[in-house]
């Protein structure tokens, strides 16, 4: 066997480009994107405050363009964001005190934080829609 | 503890390995998640109680000393909890000499937003 031959016989170290995605991969780094994601929410959560501060104009300022289409899409957003990173946050928190690592607990926690947290963001804004009136 | 106790004497001659706290960012994130799971959930149920809420009935309810105290604890929390999540991401992906720089320079942007959102919540609270 030549070199060249053997080089290309070795087995190669896992991809990320040719995995298919699952559940549970899938899960691992929305958990990550929502954290930066709020990250960035973070920072428009001292911009709110600080304007708030400021007075009743620059507030109204923050209040339209949160009422605006992009800043509802955004909101949107931020909460699908933080109740997926709440949810997963939890399930970490579950396997870091040892528990829940079957493979079925392991999906059957992984559907639970899709569901869970799609229904609580369409919840809150429904809840939301309702009490603006 | 000994943590002498497992080196090889090449091992502890040569002062490699670990720094011997990696545990404790790791930890550290637990306990802030911990702590921001009830103090997200109030937040984000007071929010939508107050979608359409004017800006004298936002500004009373700031005003409250539960809220404030609630809303500084909130911005501790999050910008901790940002800074050691933002922290282990930058040090994954950014393997220049740019890293150092990166954690420092995100470090110093949560510590100035937390204090700026403190200052914000405090003179609300303590207006009038």
């Amino acid at each position: 066997m030549t070199n060249s031959t053997r080089k290309r016989l070795q087995p190669l170290s896992p991809n990320i480009q040719i995995y298919r995605p699952q559940l549970t991969s899938v899960l691992s780094i929305a958990n990550r994107i929502s954290g930066i994601a709020l990250s960035l929410y973070a920072v428009a959560l001292v911009v709110w405050l600080v304007a708030a501060a400021a007075g009743p104009h620059a507030y109204s300022t923050a209040h339209v363009f949160m009422g605006s289409w992009v800043g509802r899409i955004l909101l949107f957003g931020c909460t699908f964001s933080f109740f997926l990173h709440l949810c997963g946050g939890i399930r970490h928190l579950i396997w870091d005190a040892g528990y829940g690592f079957e493979l079925r607990t392991i999906y059957a926690s992984g559907w639970m934080v899709v569901l869970v947290s799609s229904a609580l963001t369409l919840l809150s804004w429904i809840l939301s829609l309702v009490l603006a009136g | 503890m000994n943590n002498e106790g497992m080196r090889s004497p090449l091992g502890r001659a040569s002062g490699l390995g670990s720094a011997k706290n990696g545990v404790e960012q790791w930890w550290r994130e637990r306990v802030s998640a911990l702590a921001l799971v009830p103090l997200t959930v109030w937040f984000a149920a007071s929010l939508i109680v107050h979608t359409g809420s004017d800006y004298a009935t936002f500004i009373a309810w700031l005003q409250t000393p539960i809220t404030s105290l609630l809303m500084v604890l909130l911005l501790v929390g999050v910008f901790y909890h940002t800074a050691l999540g933002l922290q282990v991401v930058i040090e994954d992906y950014v393997h220049s000499g740019l890293k150092t720089f990166a954690v420092l320079g995100m470090r110093f942007g949560c510590c100035g937003l937390a204090v700026a959102g403190i200052l914000a919540t405090l003179r609300i609270a303590f207006s009038r």
